[in-house]
């Protein structure tokens, strides 16, 4: 599956496409296929999105996951804070990463 | 320390307005990222892995105890609580808002503090030795010399847009506390004849092609410094590569026309430029001088320490230095806890250090590029009451320079660069090596990790050093053994092949017990692999 993500152009935190809108959260990430392009261009040029990219991912029984580790790492959060990710309070949260 | 004048203080306050002009025009979509982004990252903001990151400057590491506060603020106010203190003396924001920008930037011109030329092809923050002014073994203070170039290079017009960018190191003492041949420029200021100069070393660095800087010009007069330093700058910028990104450093023009051809090259620019007198009038550098003075230290304070607690005392060996004036001595404070992440100071613990320099240091604190803070003037007679206020707040840890005190970059889980995460990597090490007596025994070992060739972790430098790399989508560490960037300075040689996060691990304690096993008397872990050399470590490693 291809998955769009970037970052909010206000706060900076990272986004997922989700067929509609934009979530922080991965688990709203739709399969854009071959439309990733089209959709990146209109929703930067609309500033709903900053510094869109196209990325391969997989999907599996939790949801959508990056295939590279750096997307995991940013739908996540710090692999060394937990606490400021967006699963503080899934201690094996990190696992999901690696 | 340095008081911004008026110029100093306008020119910052412009800078935040236009910027905040800039943000703007930004969010109302009136200008794109591609012609905004260039714009931010004049002003420090990056676009990390998780959010906006700004990173504020230092200069030369040097800040009082209302800057510290104001630091403590920002990552209260505008951040999550806490800062991370950077490999160039700088600290860096990891969650910020753009809309918040403008704000944080007016905060920080209300202390004399901005983020400018922390990013981008200009010359970067100028940084020194963390214990200037203070440290017994110093010719004298390079501060000024440092600030004179501060002053001179900010917003220079000439050198906005150089090939890439440019670090400059001005020290003052033989033992060198700053990597400063790993500079673009390393300036160490010397005495000939009775006469203080400026020894130049042009062209090191680290990144994917490390280099020590060679020796250019053995003794500049100081009243030719900053004409020397613009030659140095002018034929970089006429002749640096600006085709490829990756030989756009101006070690690699040098290491192209080598040293002599770079010198005669400089000298005949100096000429010139020495013509244009640019250098400052003896009553400003003055001026500037008289800033850094010795704050008033009483020589006939006891130097009498009470070691009786066994605690404190293995924390003074350790981690306080020798100071030039009898009955002081020089703090330094260990960001480096068991466990935690280099650098890394809750807004409470960068309070608290305030706290402690504006009550017993003469209200000055150090940024260090090893990431720990510095408390230059402090009475040995204090230096119990400091430690138990450390040790409350988790910033006691007894490991200046020893294996835990780890250099670490703030790789892949921070950095948009970065191949591997860095900071696990350090929390383990240090978790394994956790025991103070283990550590101590191992002596001087300076342990650095980047998480990618970018190399802002030092790792070439690293008595130990470690490279994350990226091998099919999986993180892997390449080991490296014999950097130094000290006095002593030298490039690590990588030991073979890779390991993952726990192996990693484990090849570094087989690389101790070898360093135990064949060390003499006296000698520190890089003093053996320089004797013994590689083959009994890659022995010990790979069997």
């Amino acid at each position: 599956m291809k998955l769009l993500t970037g970052n909010d152009l206000k706060t900076g935190f990272v986004t997922w496409w989700t067929g509609a809108d934009w979530s922080l959260h991965i688990e709203d990430a739709a399969d854009v296929g071959e439309a990733g392009e089209a959709i990146l261009a209109v929703e930067e040029a609309a500033r709903r999105v900053n510094a869109p990219y196209i990325i391969a991912g997989e999907q599996t029984a939790d949801g959508p996951r990056p295939a590279h580790i750096k997307d995991r790492i940013r739908a996540l959060g710090p692999t060394v804070r937990p606490d400021l990710t967006l699963k503080p309070a899934d201690p094996a949260a990190g696992d999901w990463v690696i | 320390m340095y008081k911004y004048d008026e110029y100093d203080q306008q020119m910052v306050d412009a800078r935040v307005a236009e910027f905040a002009d800039q943000v703007k025009r930004r969010l109302a979509g009136e200008i794109t990222e591609d012609q905004f982004k260039p714009l931010r990252l004049m002003n420090g903001l990056y676009l990390q892995l998780h959010a906006y990151m700004l990173r504020v400057a230092v200069p030369y590491g040097t800040l009082d105890s209302r800057q510290m506060r104001m630091l403590a603020h920002i990552a209260r106010k505008y951040d999550r609580d806490y800062g991370h203190f950077t490999t160039r003396q700088n600290i860096q924001y990891n969650w910020i808002k753009l809309e918040d920008a403008p704000a944080i930037l007016a905060d920080l011109a209300s202390v004399e503090m901005h983020a400018i030329q922390t990013s981008g092809n200009c010359i970067r923050n100028i940084s020194s030795d963390q214990w200037a002014g203070a440290a017994a073994d110093e010719l004298t203070d390079p501060r000024p010399w440092a600030e004179l170039l501060r002053q001179w290079s900010s917003f220079h017009p000439e050198f906005s847009y150089l090939p890439r960018k440019f670090k400059i190191a001005v020290i003052a003492a033989d033992e060198d506390r700053a990597a400063m041949r790993l500079h673009d420029i390393g300036i160490q200021i010397v005495e000939k004849d009775g006469a203080h100069g400026a020894a130049f070393y042009v062209g090191g660095g680290m990144g994917r092609t490390p280099m020590i800087a060679p020796l250019i010009k053995d003794f500049v007069p100081l009243d030719d410094l900053l004409s020397y330093t613009e030659a140095c700058l002018r034929v970089y910028n006429r002749y640096g590569r600006r085709d490829n990104i990756y030989k756009a450093r101006i070690k690699i023009l040098i290491h192209e026309l080598g040293a002599d051809e770079y010198r005669r090259q400089v000298e005949e620019e100096f000429a010139h430029v020495k013509s244009l007198g640019i250098d400052p009038p003896k009553a400003e550098f003055d001026r500037i001088a008289a800033q850094f003075a010795m704050p008033p230290l009483d020589a006939s304070a006891s130097d009498e320490i009470d070691r009786t607690d066994p605690d404190f005392a293995v924390w003074v060996d350790q981690n306080v230095a020798a100071h030039k004036v009898p009955g002081h001595a020089i703090v330094n404070i260990s960001l480096k806890p068991i466990g935690g992440i280099p650098g890394d100071a809750s807004s409470a613990q960068i309070d608290l250090m305030a706290d402690l320099a504006e009550k017993y240091s003469h209200d000055e604190l150090r940024v260090t590029h090893a990431q720990n803070i510095v408390l230059p003037h402090v009475r040995k007679a204090d230096l119990y009451a400091i430690w138990q206020a450390l040790d409350g707040a988790g910033l006691a840890t007894p490991n200046l320079d020893l294996i835990s005190d780890i250099i670490a970059c703030p790789g892949l889980d921070y950095c948009s660069l970065a191949n591997a995460r860095s900071i696990p990597v350090a929390q383990k090490i240090a978790q394994r090596f956790a025991d103070p007596a283990r550590q101590r025994d191992l002596g001087e070992l300076k342990l650095k990790i980047s998480g990618c060739i970018n190399a802002c972790g030092h790792h070439h430098a690293g008595h130990i050093g470690i490279l994350g790399v990226d091998r099919k989508g999986t993180e892997n560490y390449q080991l490296l053994l014999g950097g130094s960037g000290a006095e002593d300075v030298s490039l690590g040689t990588i030991t073979g092949p890779g390991f993952d996060e726990d192996g990693i691990v484990d090849a570094i304690e087989r690389v101790t017990d070898k360093y135990l096993a064949e060390r003499t008397d006296g000698e520190r872990f890089v003093d053996t692999y320089r004797r013994v050399g590689m083959a009994p470590f890659k022995e010990a490693i790979y069997g």
